[in-house]
């Protein structure tokens, strides 16, 4: 049985969209679909009280299907309790559907996720590049993008 | 006591050139710029214990009153052409110091971000090594900058609109 109570009400609520639940050191990570994301964080903020979305970034795990993870985590301001959700996301598919309505910080988060991880984000207010140049192409924090940027060559046959 | 008389009733006979590379070489005035922890050292350069304004090195806060920019740091691919606007923005004739690694070379971060030195896109006067120099690097550049503008030719000419300035490597 879970130490975070919200994970028993989760269930309860949302049974068919719980893929996965782990507990690691008093840390409690929910996977869950990418369809009921949005429903879930609105309950997770409005009935649980998980007010603050401390941080969201993408996952590469290269050669493994689903390819991406989006990994939302959530702090509670009045219990001081925190909460790790996780989304996977297929390559052939990499949009999952914004909570920047949820909590509003999620839209600069958004933001980099896509930059740097290509990962889009459905109904997002302003989805353009944060940290990269604007007419930048690719996403170079994907496994796949060589290190050293598109075009460069290997300097004496090694990568550095 | 003390200095009466400080030149007198003398004649100096010189050049104009050597006038003209005297005075820009004595009022050396960088950009205030900095990029990365370079910076740090290049503001300890300026700061009391190493003192840049004894050489006639002020910081000037606009590229209009500049005479120098010293690259003091990392150059991204997103800050170049920030960069590239100051240097733009700065009256001839205008100097590059490439202080530290990551302006000379790009450094460490041989990565898709980061321009692999400054020379790429602008044109380098002096290369100050050090991951970061010590300000005693910078002033040794900074040194080596007015002794290369000492050595410069037609400068006075080029001032007056009589061909171009001449600079020795």
């Amino acid at each position: 049985m879970s130490e975070n109570a919200a994970v028993g009400k989760l269930k309860a609520k949302f049974s068919g969209s719980v893929l996965d639940v782990a507990e690691f050191r008093g840390e409690t990570t929910v996977t869950v679909k990418k369809e009921d994301i949005v429903a879930i964080c609105s309950f997770l903020k409005k009935e649980l009280g998980y007010n603050f979305l401390t941080d969201l970034c993408g996952v590469d795990y290269l050669g493994k299907s689903p390819r991406f993870m989006v990994v939302y985590h959530l702090y509670n301001l009045g219990t001081k309790e925190r909460l790790r959700l996780k989304v996977p996301v297929e390559e052939s598919e990499p949009s999952v559907d914004t909570v920047s309505v949820v909590w509003s910080t999620a839209n600069w988060h958004e933001r980099e996720c896509w930059d740097l991880m290509g990962i889009t984000f459905n109904n997002h207010p302003d989805l353009r590049r944060i940290l990269m140049p604007e007419d930048w192409v690719g996403h170079p924090l994907r496994k796949d993008y060589p290190v050293q940027g598109p075009g460069r060559k290997p300097y004496q046959d090694r990568l550095s | 006591m003390g200095v009466e008389q400080t030149l007198g009733n003398n004649v100096i006979t010189t050049t104009l050139d050597k006038v003209v590379n005297w005075s820009r070489a004595k009022s050396l005035w960088p950009m205030t710029f900095g990029l990365a922890c370079c910076a740090i050292e290049m503001m300890a350069a300026g700061a009391a214990r190493f003192d840049l304004d004894r050489m006639g090195v002020l910081f000037r806060a606009s590229p209009r009153q500049a005479d120098l920019i010293i690259i003091a740091g990392t150059v991204t691919k997103k800050m170049l052409p920030v960069i590239k606007v100051v240097y733009e923005q700065m009256p001839e004739p205008k100097y590059v110091v490439a202080m530290g690694a990551c302006a000379c070379s790009g450094g460490v971060f041989d990565t898709y971000s980061v321009v692999q030195g400054i020379d790429e896109e602008l044109p380098v006067d002096v290369y100050v090594p050090g991951c970061p120099p010590r300000p005693e690097g910078l002033l040794y550049g900074l040194q080596k900058l007015q002794e290369k503008i000492m050595r410069e030719k037609n400068s006075f000419g080029a001032a007056i609109g009589v061909g171009d300035r001449v600079i020795e490597a």
